[in-house]
């Protein structure tokens, strides 16, 4: 276990640094730069100070420089200073870290909750009123804008039932945490609704459920030990991808909720060029990724050794 | 002046009016936002020119001068008096002996000076060197020629002398919050940004980033009573939708509204009483490079001016949150001329000016833009057919605006449209358009000329309010005439504020921009 251990984390290796390299070059080219956003159209642009936030903060240099000392600051676990805050970006997103986090597992907590028994009912009575309505929500919530839903959901159990405040982080609580978890949390339960219902209907009619049956197994033993087990490493695939997708996709709710994670650290620190904050947020994101998808393939290899060996 | 031709519509007089005459009631909590973005920068106010940061910066630091609103010009704020002499270029501040920093210290000139000497420091960059860079000496602090400021001498703790190098109101210099003043010792040390220490009316509490701001009343701030709220929450709301919410639920006592809320507002009675409105020191233009042959000719700067009907998209696009703009100066500025009529929407003659101009055909540009929908691409979008009616064909070329940012003070465009800051200090405004500013600075025009010049210069020199106020008005008028851009329209800054609180004020700088201990809450607030 150890060595497939081992041998995953090695193969990440080369990812990050691709993305190193990837987001750099990037945010290298693209045009603007802090110095430009530097007035806020307040007042007349001020071209010393912009030549000389230039200098300070190392625009001028060429390209390969900047890379040369970005990579090895980077070894040092150093992500660089911020333009804006001229804070290390180091600790802008730690602070931001556990937020982004928060909303995360309370969004994905809520699609395994209610999308893998909704999709496993809906299996194992296809065509009946269950199955129908709820690939119905499914579908629905695939499709349904996170803005949107948000809004709709501020709109109900905020404004009109005052149940849950509108937005903020408040001490960080469960009643400032639903609101944004469930408007990030219903694509992946929609998805994995779908999923797990079609992964436990292939399964269902399997060689190895008939046998089991034929031999007598009870429909309730059946379920738990040979259809639950081997749809696992579906939704567990499922649920690994949207632990990625969902920290790009928390900037929307972020954003909207005024909930203070990494996703608004990003939007900002992108429209007004602050390029280290920028590589920083974009870098833990793919780590975060990174490091969920390797759990998630050691976690295949506890429940289906043969993937261990292969 | 100022006071008499400030823009306040309806109920946003009323409600402000009504303010004044209630006693002010003590405690509770004033929930502000802050709309323009989903972070402050820093907590290091000297860092960062963004109004968003300003908006706490006012109530955790002070300046030399503050802004009145009731006034329409700064005042002074960290001292009792300025005494003028040297021909205009010396002002010797008395301070105020009364003043304590959040630990406790007394305010001295040293921490004037120290504040100023940082702001200058040219290895830093900080955005308030442009203002500072008016003191004698500090240029060549920035440039790293000398150590202290020259033009800045300690009389004694509470007297400071303050020399210039051009004859303006240190006032219009020294006012934004990005000149606060800061605690000499404690500043310097690395922990300041954490828990930042001030001069304002509150005091640091917490900083959630990217959530919010606390602040708590200081105890020892120098207007007696003041502030009369227990604490200052301001919270990040960049979503206008998500803002609206929050106000109709009451959880936040301020929202700024766009022109789509603006227009919902209006029709619903309930909250139509909740709106204050004020026309802010902001331009919006469209700029035209000379460099570009059609654009060097004033006939076709002036038959765009002609061709557009500014009007219709103001009231239809922008639902009526701006004002027509007539030249520069917005009608805010103590310079502007209320006689001044704008350009008149008429094809005809700006057919004629083309054919004049040696365009019968018109012509073809290419016009740089922002997504932003006051001043951006849909304002485009609805002038292209206008322009396509006297024959001048329009390629857009789409930009974020930081590009748009870069290409304007490279003077890589054609034309671009974009919301300048046009005061309120209307000679610093006017200078934009000086031979003598480089078009990097904020000539972006490349504008030459000298009978402009000529109006700004003794504008400058003149020591007669009335005869400056009339020059300035004068090169206004010069500026119309020559139309280096087209004149959209002046913003008009639009908040809702919840009947509860008390004493907003119509500040045409920046209508977020509050001086936080004139705000009290009435009992009705929810806020505890």
């Amino acid at each position: 276990m150890l060595s497939f251990l081992i041998r995953r984390i090695l193969q990440t290796v080369p990812i990050v640094l691709a993305v190193v390299l990837v987001i750099f070059v990037l945010f290298s080219v693209v045009p603007g730069s802090i110095a430009s956003t530097a007035d806020d159209g307040r007042g007349p642009t001020d071209p010393q100070v912009v030549e000389r936030m230039k200098k300070q903060l190392g625009l001028d240099d060429p390209v390969y420089i900047r890379f040369g000392k970005y990579i090895a600051s980077l070894a040092k676990g150093d992500f660089g200073t911020s333009f804006r805050t001229r804070e290390p970006v180091t600790s802008m997103i730690a602070k931001r870290m556990w937020p982004t986090l928060q909303l995360i597992f309370a969004a994905i907590a809520f699609a395994i909750a209610i999308g893998v028994p909704l999709g496993f009912i809906a299996a194992l009575r296809p065509g009946g009123i269950v199955d129908t309505v709820s690939m119905v929500v499914a579908v629905s919530g695939l499709s349904i804008a996170k803005f949107w839903l948000g809004l709709l959901l501020m709109y109900v159990f905020a404004l009109k039932l005052g149940w849950l405040p509108s937005f903020g982080y408040g001490d960080g609580g469960l009643k400032y945490l639903i609101l944004p978890a469930v408007s990030l949390g219903v694509s992946p339960m929609a998805l994995l609704a779908r999923t797990t219902r079609a992964a436990v209907l292939e399964i269902m009619t399997a060689d190895f459920v008939r046998t089991a049956r034929s031999k007598g197994m009870s429909e309730t033993r059946l379920v738990r030990w040979h259809v639950m087990r081997n749809a696992l490493v579906l939704i567990l695939t499922t649920v690994g991808l949207q632990f990625g997708a969902l920290m790009g996709q928390a900037v929307v709710v972020e954003k909207l909720f005024s909930w203070p994670g990494i996703g608004s650290l990003l939007v900002d620190s992108v429209l007004q060029r602050d390029i280290p904050a920028v590589q920083g947020s974009i870098l833990v994101v793919v780590l975060f990724f990174l490091t969920i998808n390797t759990l998630i393939d050691v976690l295949y290899g506890v429940i289906d050794p043969r993937i261990r060996y292969a | 002046m100022f006071k008499k031709i400030a823009i306040v519509v309806g109920l946003g007089l009323a409600l402000s009016a009504t303010a004044e005459a209630q006693t002010p009631r003590k405690g509770g909590t004033i929930r502000m936002t802050a709309p323009y973005g989903s972070s402050f920068t820093s907590m290091d106010i000297h860092t960062s020119p963004r109004a968003q940061d300003e908006i706490y910066a006012k109530a955790l630091h002070r300046s030399l001068y503050i802004w009145n609103s009731a006034e329409g010009k700064p005042v002074l704020e960290l001292a009792k008096e300025d005494i003028v002499s040297g021909g205009g270029l010396v002002h010797t501040f008395k301070l105020r002996d009364d003043v304590y920093f959040h630990h406790g210290r007394r305010m001295t000139a040293d921490d004037i000076i120290w504040s100023y000497n940082r702001i200058i420091d040219g290895s830093k960059a900080y955005p308030g060197a442009r203002f500072v860079r008016v003191i004698e000496g500090a240029a060549e602090v920035e440039k790293g020629q000398a150590k202290e400021i020259s033009g800045l001498k300690k009389i004694d703790d509470f007297t400071l002398e303050m020399k210039l190098t051009e004859k303006v109101d240190p006032g219009f210099y020294f006012f934004n919050a990005i000149t606060s003043i800061y605690p000499a010792d404690e500043a310097a040390k690395e922990g300041f940004i954490q828990k930042p220490i001030g001069l304002g009316p509150f005091k640091f509490v917490e900083h959630v980033p990217g959530s919010r701001v606390v602040l708590e009343r200081w105890e020892k701030f120098y207007k007696p009573g003041k502030p009369y709220a227990d604490k200052l929450i301001i919270s990040l709301m960049s979503e206008a939708a998500a803002r609206d919410v929050a106000f109709r639920n009451k959880e936040i006592d301020t929202s700024v509204l766009g022109p789509a809320q603006y227009l919902a507002y209006q029709a619903d009675p309930a909250l139509k009483s909740t709106i204050v409105e004020v026309a802010e020191v902001f331009t919006r233009y469209m700029g035209m490079n000379p460099s570009f042959k059609p654009f060097a000719d004033k006939r076709v700067r002036q038959a765009i001016n002609h061709a557009i009907d500014a009007d219709l998209i103001i009231n239809k696009l922008v639902k009526g949150k701006a004002y027509r703009a007539t030249s520069w100066l917005p009608l805010t500025s103590p310079a502007y001329d209320k006689a001044m009529k704008p350009y008149a929407f008429d094809p005809a003659k700006a057919k004629q000016l083309l054919a004049d101009a040696g365009y019968p055909n018109g012509f073809e540009f290419e016009w740089t833009t922002s997504q932003n929908e006051s001043w951006g691409l849909p304002i485009v979008e609805a002038i292209i057919p206008m322009l396509d009616r006297v024959g001048i064909k329009v390629k857009v070329k789409q930009v974020e605006t930081a590009v748009l940012a870069e290409a304007i003070r490279k003077g890589d465009f054609q034309a671009y449209i974009y919301s300048q800051a046009t005061g309120p200090d209307p000679q610093a405004a006017l200078k934009c358009f000086h031979s003598s500013t480089p078009q990097s600075a904020c000539n972006y025009m490349s504008f030459k000329n000298a009978d402009f010049d000529k109006a700004l210069d003794q504008a400058g020199q003149t020591d007669a309010p009335e005869q400056r106020v009339a020059l300035l008005q004068k090169a206004n008028a010069l500026l119309q005439d020559e139309a280096p851009v087209w004149f959209f329209n002046y913003n008009k800054a639009v908040m809702a504020v919840q009947p509860w609180l008390k004493g907003i004020q119509l500040n045409a700088t920046e209508l977020t921009h509050q001086n936080v201990e004139d705000l009290w809450v009435d009992e009705t607030s929810p806020a505890k």
